[in-house]
């Protein structure tokens, strides 16, 4: 059976004016059905890149990206945009939720757009919810939830589709530590029903929670293996400095 | 992708910004009222203009003989009567009409503007009017171009006190003797209008204006759908005397009304055109909110595409929202506008007077026309920044504080 997640050579090159930066350089990447995989790396190490695309968000400059099978590498805006409403869950730092929706409706935007009838959209939806402990909470607002339970929303709104693949960047970064154990908790216990979980961080301490390591540095992959080998948490150092301990987005780059 | 939540979206971002939203609407509402004020006003004269002319007989034909200078060529009275009698079905009523020209006195005081028509006796039946004291002119007045004249109200009002019968009018000189009073053909006559008016027999009118030729003639024909064979009857009788139409013209009321409301319908496209500009502002100012709104959203446009939403979907979503927001200004518009319009018409009304009705008719094409195109424009302004929205990259969408 093919892998799931399957990238061969993927190079992504960014023109920032008059330099090319490589955010990836070569990277070979397998991720199979079951795994909780923490792709981990500093700023600037090309995690968020991945993230990208291994979300169908953008499509590597070379290099193939085989998802369930079918070659999404060179697929156009809207045939991505199906991709990542069939096979892919997005939990995100900032939870993105939308505000003027309620709880609810916010779970039930994927299947909205998957075109699933009224009645059966709401059965998933509070489902969803169920699964994350909220199905109380649906007719509230976003806002009038704490940041821990927006967060399970936006995990409820990740499941709703069904999705082959739940990709979190950084879940946890905008939650205190309890909180944000209690959601790492939450995508162990997804992992262990059979759901596939990507995590990407900046963070050790998280990343160890996942099965299998991913370590990015300056584009390529220095180490893929088992979270509990201590190689797999060596800080590498940057020639010529400390590691910055930033999690936020990349600055805005020029694609080439 | 559901409408109706998209619809409900709309309804929710304009009720969360009201004051926002009324301002966008502002150039849409103005643009929908002025066009329905306008439409109405414009139907209710046209209606009041067609009553005025249905009253004062919508099936005249006027008709005008200029002669033929020296020749002798000519039609006189008894031909158009002879024509009357042949044609019943057509013409059911011929009188010849001249007005004279003669300065009116009665003693001392002049009346500048009043009115002389020579006229038969049949003109009344002809006209609709009645004689509210005396009698109308008689066969033998007309027969002996006596000098005997029936008054208008207005007349009879400032010269004899409402009175008048017996009096004496002079015309250029001639004494002429009051035999009858009309009663008044709107309530507020003044001076100058169809209630100042003197009739005399035809023939004494000849004498006043010292020709021996009827320059006018007036019919009458049984309805409204006869008239155009009427005329065409007169106008061969006349073509066979003059042998030329150069000589004469004959005109009907319908088409006179027709010409009249031809006028009125090109004064309102004009005036319809101008209040559109409104709208085409309207449209503008709701394609500029939507960029700002597109701007604010940019990050829940990113989650929403995140999530799978199309291009498609986005677009449909920024286009009914620009829809929807025309379309509760053009609700908006239609009301203040059949309101004023209502209000406008009663005042019309109250200073017209009570002879005459005036009611501000919003038609319901206009209505539904002034709607349709407030929610097309919306519409068409939206699709810009709707388009813009469906092509952000989701990426920097999703990046965008």
């Amino acid at each position: 059976m093919a892998h799931l997640i399957e990238l061969r050579d993927v190079y992504k090159i960014y023109r920032m004016g008059t330099e090319t930066v490589h955010a990836l350089d070569g990277v070979n990447l397998t991720i199979d059905e079951g795994e909780f995989v923490a792709i981990v790396g500093q700023s600037g190490s090309g995690k968020s890149t991945a993230m990208n695309i291994i979300g169908c968000l953008d499509v590597p400059t070379s290099g193939t990206y085989h998802l369930g099978g079918v070659d999404v590498s060179t697929m156009e805006d809207d045939q991505q945009a199906e991709i990542r409403n069939k096979m892919l869950g997005f939990i995100f730092q900032q939870y993105n939720l939308i505000p003027k929706l309620n709880v609810l409706e916010n779970v039930e935007l994927p299947l909205l757009y998957a075109g699933i009838p009224a009645g059966e959209r709401r059965r998933r939806a509070l489902r969803s919810l169920e699964r994350v402990g909220l199905s109380d909470k649906c007719k509230n607002l976003p806002s009038q939830l704490s940041g821990g339970q927006q967060q399970r929303v936006s995990i409820a709104r990740a499941l709703a589709g069904d999705p082959s693949v739940i990709l979190a960047d950084e879940p946890t970064g905008a939650l205190d530590s309890r909180t944000g154990r209690e959601v790492l908790a939450f995508l162990r216990k997804l992992n262990q029903e059979g759901d596939t979980v990507v995590l990407i961080t900046h963070d050790n301490s998280i990343a160890v929670q996942a099965k299998r390591i991913v370590r990015l540095q300056d584009g390529r992959i220095i180490y893929d293996g088992d979270a509990g080998d201590p190689r797999a948490v060596v800080q590498p150092v940057e020639p010529g400095g400390a590691p910055e301990e930033d999690c936020s987005f990349h600055d805005r780059e020029v694609e080439v | 992708m559901n409408l109706s939540q998209s619809f409900r979206l709309a309804l929710k971002s304009l009720a969360t910004s009201k004051m926002r939203a009324l301002l966008t609407m502002l150039g849409i509402i103005i643009g929908v009222a002025a066009v329905i004020i306008i439409t109405s006003l414009g139907n209710g004269m046209q209606q009041m203009m067609n009553n005025e002319f249905e009253k004062l007989g919508a099936n005249l034909i006027q008709v005008q003989v200029y002669g033929v200078g020296m020749d002798s060529r000519s039609v006189d009275p008894e031909d158009m009567y002879a024509l009357a009698r042949q044609y019943p079905a057509y013409l059911s009523g011929v009188t010849p009409s001249v007005s004279a020209q003669a300065v009116v006195r009665v003693g001392s005081q002049e009346y500048e503007k009043t009115g002389i028509t020579g006229v038969s006796e049949d003109y009344i039946n002809m006209s609709g009017e009645t004689v509210a004291q005396g009698r109308y002119l008689r066969y033998v007045d007309v027969d002996r171009a006596k000098n005997v004249c029936v008054i208008g109200a207005y007349l009879s009002q400032e010269a004899f006190g409402g009175g008048g019968v017996g009096e004496t009018i002079t015309l250029s000189g001639v004494p002429y003797t009051v035999v009858g009073v009309l009663s008044p053909l709107s309530s507020q006559s003044s001076q100058g209008s169809s209630d100042d008016r003197i009739y005399i027999p035809y023939t004494s009118a000849l004498r006043l204006n010292n020709t021996a030729m009827v320059s006018g003639y007036l019919f009458t024909c049984p309805g409204k759908d006869s008239s155009a064979t009427a005329k065409a009857i007169i106008e061969n009788r006349l073509y066979e005397t003059f042998q030329s139409s150069d000589y004469y013209f004959v005109m009907t009321s319908a088409e006179m009304m027709d010409a009249m409301n031809t006028m009125m319908n090109t004064m309102m496209v004009v005036l319809v055109a101008i209040a559109a500009i409104s709208l085409l502002v309207g449209g503008i100012g709701i394609m500029n909110i939507m960029l700002v709104s597109v701007t604010e959203r940019t990050r829940e446009i990113g989650i929403r595409k995140s999530l799978g939403a199309k291009r498609a979907n986005i677009r449909t979503q920024f286009i009914i929202e620009a829809g929807t927001t025309s379309a509760i200004g053009g609700v908006l518009g239609i009301l203040l506008g059949v309101g004023l319009a209502g209000v406008t018409g009663v005042l019309i009304s109250s200073l017209a007077g009570p002879g005459t009705t005036f009611t501000a008719v919003p038609a319901a094409d206009s209505v539904l026309t002034a709607f349709g195109v407030s929610v097309g424009i919306g519409v068409f302004f939206g699709y810009m920044p709707a388009d813009k929205a469906a092509k952000l990259n989701p990426i920097d969408a999703l990046r965008y504080e």
